[in-house]
């Protein structure tokens, strides 16, 4: 069959394609455009090349030191909040109850971290830590630990993790329930039957069922934490110094602090190229997960649910087997 | 291996106070020897799978006790009892190979390692799963699992008994044929107490040596096969067992003769002390009455249809309200609508409010 060729059809795609252009292409096309060029203000620019990207990925410079220091800081602190997060949601989706009005009251309390919004959380544990005012800060000074996420390098850290834990172990939590309450009762009750203890049934039941939830949980948090910047920088401000300073902030910091929109172009168009990476690694994992659970399923017969209950007897071809 | 006797057990979902007529298990006692094949069979919802998760202790029962060769161990929990149980649908552990998942209840129960390996290569060998043995168990087919799920309830040798629920659902019909005589195989072959639950008559009565019908909640008839289709002991075996199903028949008894429809049918026995105000019923295998070519003397019924089985063929007939199923003798066609029917007094028995009665010689 012949295609209908009608070339007006374009005219329909245009409205989505001004917006995309407008919205996404424009913006990222200046970007690029400012990354290859340097301004003392004043609107004059003079060409840079790919100048920038070579000092970006070259430690010895000024740039690629700041650059190179906060995305370590940013793999760190990633790092350490799903060494953190990923089991103590384990354990708490495994100690939530299963049935009775608790399990509404602990999805309740759990889901309450996650709709707070991110500046906001900031804050609260802005004055939570504050060793004048906060509850937090005041007690940990008042019982002889000295307590202080501004001045102390060590402190400020603590505090932008615990706040982080705090924030965002629920949504592991949540999504490992999910992943057990669909495990069916007869996987429990045959390893009963087989005597497994309670590790033994965590090892060898509930965590190779939760592996698909835990990997989006994983995903999810990683990609949310390395992206981080409105909590440490209402917190700390990426101090003291540089401690806490994670790429988003350094990025804002020589965008809008030094007005060196040369350098955050170039450094900016790096971030995001890894967060592009990192999704499409990600994204490949997933799907092929995905895939073979696909291939798996489709080879198992759907369940055949029993007959309902009747008093006939079975219609048989061949009556009376083993009878007579 | 052990006898197994429940003692006035019984079981309610709704708690011990809830009226009797709701338990799930309505109490019972009986026996199950060492080394034999059961089946429990019953329609669904009769309560085949609430006894068997009661002697496996996956439900505490309400009320009665369950004795290990004499022993009590009613309070103890699954993992301390001596049981294996195989589900209705494959329960394979996903992240090991089928023989660690065969491996798995001798592991937790501490069975040193060379004896692991003797059993687990042995039931692979009998479930012909040794060329998959250190394959993921996750990639087989749905038989295969099933098979790893028999294996694990196999490995142990040491089991008081091993129970069954319906653990043929998920395979193909002819893959269930091999499977179910592979099961009657291993039963010979390893001596254990094999309980099977089910609700297909053929699997019950090609597996086992006693079948134990439910109806209920209750235990209706516990026999061979042969004494099941003989001598139902309560009308609901003789209809649920047979296909087509006993034919019952409200009827007036009185000594050596029934009453039906105003006519009189010879039995074999007499039946002289009826309980008063019972509701009485006369049951008879289709196989032995025969549709024949109406006669004086004869029970005259119209024909509804004739089925041909092949091997054999049934005139379904109609007598006043009640339907009757009919063997068909060779050559009778029934083509004016009428056959007579004709009885073999020794295979029509009395129930007096559905359970069967002894008549005196």
């Amino acid at each position: 069959m012949d295609k209908t060729v009608n070339q007006k059809a374009w005219f329909l795609v245009l409205p989505v394609f001004l917006v995309v252009a407008f919205s996404a292409v424009l913006p990222l096309m200046t970007v690029v455009n400012y990354s290859m060029q340097d301004t003392f203000g004043n609107n004059q620019f003079f060409w840079n090349g790919v100048g920038w990207f070579k000092e970006l990925l070259d430690p010895s410079t000024d740039l690629g030191g700041r650059f190179l220091a906060s995305l370590g800081r940013n793999l760190f602190f990633s790092l350490v909040i799903l060494a953190i997060e990923v089991p103590l949601g384990i354990v708490v989706a495994l100690s939530m109850p299963r049935q009775g009005w608790t399990v509404a009251a602990c999805l309740v309390t759990l889901a309450l971290p996650l709709l707070i919004p991110w500046n906001v959380v900031g804050t609260i544990w802005q004055i939570f830590g504050r060793p004048d005012i906060g509850l937090l800060g005041y007690t940990l000074n008042a019982m002889g630990i000295d307590y202080n996420y501004v001045s102390d390098a060590v402190d400020a850290w603590v505090t932008v993790i615990v706040m982080d834990v705090w924030h965002w172990t629920s949504l592991v939590a949540l999504l490992c329930y999910a992943g057990l309450k669909s495990i069916p009762e007869a996987y429990y009750q045959a390893a009963q039957i087989d005597g497994a203890s309670r590790w033994a049934v965590f090892k060898a039941i509930q965590l190779p069922k939760m592996n698909r939830v835990l990997l989006i949980a994983v995903l999810l948090r990683f990609m949310d934490s390395f992206m981080i910047y409105t909590e440490p920088f209402v917190v700390t401000g990426g101090g003291p110094g540089n401690s806490t300073t994670f790429v988003s902030i350094e990025l804002v910091k020589i965008a809008l602090g030094q007005f060196d929109l040369g350098k955050a172009a170039a450094l900016s168009l790096v971030y995001n190229l890894i967060i592009l990476i990192v999704c499409w690694i990600f994204y490949t994992v997933m799907t092929n997960a995905g895939v073979e659970r696909k291939a798996q399923t489709a080879k198992e017969p759907a369940a055949e649910p029993k007959p309902a209950g009747a008093l006939q007897p079975a219609p048989a071809l061949t009556p009376k087997e083993g009878v007579a | 291996m052990a006898r197994i006797d429940l003692v006035d057990l019984a079981h309610s979902y709704g708690g011990n106070d809830a009226p009797q007529e709701t338990f799930a298990l309505k109490p019972v006692t009986m026996t199950w020897r060492q080394g034999g094949a059961y089946a429990l069979l019953g329609p669904s919802g009769c309560g085949k799978t609430t006894l068997l998760n009661v002697i496996s202790g996956i439900i505490t029962p309400s009320r009665g006790k369950i004795l290990f060769d004499g022993q009590d161990i009613t309070p103890l929990s699954t993992q301390k009892r001596n049981i294996a149980q195989v589900f209705q649908f494959p329960v394979i552990y996903d992240t090991m190979t089928v023989g660690q998942n065969l491996a798995f209840p001798l592991k937790n129960r501490g069975v040193p390692k060379a004896e692991i390996d003797r059993r687990v290569a042995e039931i692979g060998r009998l479930l012909d799963l040794e060329p998959y043995l250190n394959r993921k168990a996750t990639r087989l087919t749905a038989d295969a699992k099933q098979k790893i799920s028999l294996g694990r309830g196999l490995v142990r040798s040491d089991v008081a008994a091993v129970l069954f629920d319906e653990p043929l659902t998920v395979i193909d019909p002819e893959l269930k044929w091999q499977l179910r005589s592979k099961l009657k195989a291993l039963h010979r072959e390893l001596d254990l107490t094999m309980i099977y639950v089910t609700h297909d008559q053929t699997e019950a009565l090609t597996f086992a040596d006693t079948v134990v019908v439910m109806h209920d909640g209750r235990v209706v008839q516990s026999g061979t096969p042969a004494e099941l289709f003989d001598k139902p002991a309560h009308t609901f075996v003789g209809y649920f067992i047979g296909s087509p199903g006993m034919n019952i028949l409200p009827a007036e008894v009185k000594g050596r003769e029934a009453k039906v429809d105003g006519h009189v049918i010879a039995l074999n026995r007499s039946y002289d002390n009826l309980p008063a105000g019972a509701k009485i019923e006369i049951g008879v295998r289709p196989e032995f009455v025969d549709a024949v070519a109406p006669a004086p003397g004869l029970l005259s019924a119209r024909i509804e249809r004739i089925d041909d089985l092949g091997r054999i063929r049934f005139a379904r007939v109609r007598l006043g309200e009640a339907r009757i199923a009919a063997r068909a003798p060779a050559g009778f066609t029934g083509s004016d609508g009428n056959a007579g029917l004709k009885f073999d007094p020794a295979h029509v028995h009395v129930y007096a409010d559905s359970l069967l009665v002894e008549g005196a010689a």
